[in-house]
């Protein structure tokens, strides 16, 4: 088991022709992700290896049943192909793309607030269930398939070291998603808890953090009022300079908001294992989920 | 991107936002003749610079006639002005505006902004005007005025009324706010604004609303539409070292510490900064080379990084995907003898193609210590620190 994807799931790439699009997609594809389609606009007809390049999604999604599109388009451009995968209809979007401008991203998550789509990212590295699918950038080698964790996290490096040190403590992954480190992005760190939560095969969930507005702060009150399933919380940035953006578009504090004192103190007061040295993740999680 | 109070009063007057007359002055003959040619004195003299609470660092005064205006403009061009947001270090003026001086008869707050919960733009509007808005909200919260507006439909009438009866002003007042609240907002999307704040918003004798101060961020993420807010840029209110990374498209930020880092990826980086905290260090930076970095892009970070002489020991902490090891340590090696490297470093390297780019550290001949994992990266910074 694990959530919002399997080896089930077929992916259409929409901007697969492009340098870092048909890298990925390779990659994915020899992973073992069900990669059945590309869309480029005005190089439908063409192939990009043996997968199938369209014109629109939703000639992708008519002729090959893909469910879920994985987006590589260049920012000026992203708002609108996360629109017209909604509309074409997959059930899961995940946008790797950086830099999408704020306003267009509030936009986007008008429009797709009331269609039965889900929205990962934008600006992250995308979602892997271990040995059954990867649709995002991370490197697939550092995850060990079959659980029992589920890793949530706003970041992409960051949750790689979290997931390698899982890996090397001999803890396996259900699902790891990252959720994006823009302002604005689609699912959220509930989401994701609510869906391991019910997930039977995620003992436990490690999520990762860090400055800028108050995410972690409403997780904290979710995990406190409905998860029973233990969770590790990391937070990143605490020596981050207040109005400075740290990297992420989300990553900045602003006057007494988004620090990271009040996230790990609301995640504390919930009950979470907050690990406050990343170098000892892996351990606390070893003497917590065995 | 920030830009100066004068950039925003000039987009606030396009928009048809009132602001006091006046212009801006780079010496103390320009000032003394925008001075003269205001409706009378007593003038306003104000300090330019990207950072707020310039009042009470000596960065506002007021000149009741001209020789006071050449002597206040004389003092404040090239003093560096300290403020409790500019940092120990301060930041130098370099320009002022001068500005007719207003009858107040009341201070209001005003700002736009992008609310991420709710994905919509928020309008706060408050009866507290020239206050610290965080502690009106939480001291007094029903001073405080706030109006949601979804992007998609655009603020509606009734929203500029909930911001205007909201604020109990006299009804002479009310209509001349909603027309500002709505050229605002237009140009607070117009132009991809990410914080648009006036503090004070005044209403003056002569029942007038006047915005005295202008605040305005823009989206960097947005600025490649936005060829008109890009030409306010001043690259002398940024720091060196910062303006250096960003041709190279480094993620650069100084900071006061004497331990330099170098990453990839942005969350990594902050948590490396609070590893090297951790180990009893200060980070000397925040320094993010992005996940498709290349040997020559990493050569320039490890340059820039030196560049800062507070800089005593360097940890490098690469988690390789896109960016494979191999790649890094050739970067970091070509770099280092380019700048003839005497500083020691830590590298911490996992991830795609580590073994090879293991080797290449190992076999460069050079004083680079090798970190097996973040435990073992923090107590070698630690003992760096030391020295």
């Amino acid at each position: 088991m694990s959530i919002f994807v399997d080896k089930n799931t077929r992916v259409v790439v929409q901007g697969i022709t492009g340098k870092e699009g048909s890298f990925h997609a390779r990659q994915c594809i020899s992973y073992g992700t069900q990669v059945v389609a590309g869309v480029t606009p005005n190089k439908g007809g063409q192939m990009m290896d043996d997968v199938p390049v369209f014109n629109t999604v939703i000639d992708a999604v008519n002729q090959t049943d893909a469910n879920c599109s994985l987006i590589f388009v260049p920012a000026p451009f992203c708002a609108d192909a996360i629109m017209e995968s909604a509309d074409a209809g997959v059930d899961l979007i995940v946008a790797i793309t950086e830099g999408i401008p704020v306003l267009d991203m509030m936009k986007v998550k008008k429009y797709i607030e009331n269609l039965p789509v889900r929205l990962i990212g934008p600006n992250c590295p995308g979602i892997i269930t271990p040995g059954e699918a990867k649709i995002g950038i991370m490197p697939g080698n550092i995850h060990k398939p079959g659980g029992p964790i589920g890793v949530v996290s706003r970041s992409g490096t960051l949750t790689y070291e979290v997931v390698h040190q899982l890996t090397q403590n001999g803890l396996g992954q259900t699902t790891c998603i990252g959720i994006g480190g823009d302002p604005v992005n689609g699912t959220n760190f509930i989401d994701v808890l609510k869906a391991f939560q019910e997930d039977n095969n995620t003992q436990g969930v490690v999520m990762v953090g860090e400055i800028g507005g108050n995410a972690e702060e409403l997780a904290s009150e979710y995990i406190k009022k409905h998860m029973t399933k233990p969770v590790i919380g990391f937070i990143a940035g605490l020596t981050a300079p207040p109005g400075r953006r740290m990297g992420h578009a989300g990553a900045i504090v602003s006057g007494n908001s988004g620090t990271a004192q009040a996230k790990i103190q609301a995640m504390k007061e919930a009950d979470v294992h907050v690990c406050e040295n990343l170098g000892n993740l892996g351990n606390l999680a070893k003497t917590i989920f065995q | 991107m920030n830009i100066h109070e004068y950039q925003a009063k000039e987009l606030f007057k396009k928009h048809r936002i009132p602001i006091p007359d006046g212009g801006v002055a780079f010496n103390a003959g320009s000032a003394k003749s925008i001075a003269e040619e205001l409706h009378g004195f007593p003038v306003i003299v104000k300090a330019q610079i990207h950072a707020g609470g310039r009042g009470k660092a000596g960065g506002v005064k007021v000149a009741k006639n001209s020789s006071e205006v050449v002597r206040f403009a004389k003092e404040m061009l090239g003093m560096t002005l300290i403020t409790k947001q500019t940092g120990p270090q301060g930041k130098t003026v370099n320009k002022i505006l001068i500005e007719s001086g207003v009858n107040i008869e009341k201070e209001l707050y005003f700002s736009i902004l992008p609310d991420r919960t709710s994905a919509k733009i928020l309008i706060i509007a408050s009866l507290a005007g020239g206050m610290d808005i965080e502690e009106v909200a939480e001291k007094t919260p029903e001073k405080i005025v706030k109006v949601y507006v979804d992007p998609i439909s655009g603020i509606q009438g009734f929203q500029l009324r909930k911001v205007a009866y909201g604020l109990n002003l006299d009804p002479s007042l009310t209509r001349q706010l909603m027309a500002m609240v709505r050229n605002l907002y237009e140009l607070f999307v117009m132009y991809d604004c990410s914080l648009l704040e006036i503090n004070p918003l005044v209403i003056t004798q002569e029942k007038q609303l006047m915005a005295i101060d202008a605040k305005i961020n823009f989206d960097d993420n947005a600025l490649y539409r936005q060829k008109e807010v890009i030409e306010y840029r001043d690259v002398d209110e940024e720091d060196p070292l910062e303006v250096e990374a960003s041709k190279y498209n480094l993620n650069y930020i100084k900071m006061d510490g004497n331990i330099g880092n170098m990453v990839n990826g942005a969350g990594l980086a902050m948590a490396t900064m609070d590893i090297i905290k951790q180990a009893g260090a200060e980070p000397a930076n925040f320094l993010d080379v992005g996940g498709g970095a290349n040997a020559e892009q990493v050569e320039n970070a490890f340059r820039i990084m030196l560049s800062d002489t507070n800089v005593k020991g360097i940890l490098i902490n690469i988690f390789g995907g896109i960016l494979r090891c191999d790649v890094l340590a050739t970067g970091v090696v070509e770099a280092s003898r380019k700048v003839g490297l005497t500083l020691p470093v830590v590298v911490r390297m996992e991830g795609t193609n580590v073994d090879a780019g293991r080797k290449i550290l190992s076999d460069s001949g050079l004083n680079l210590m090798t970190a097996t994992d973040l435990k073992d990266a923090a107590q070698k910074v630690a003992q760096m620190a030391q020295v």
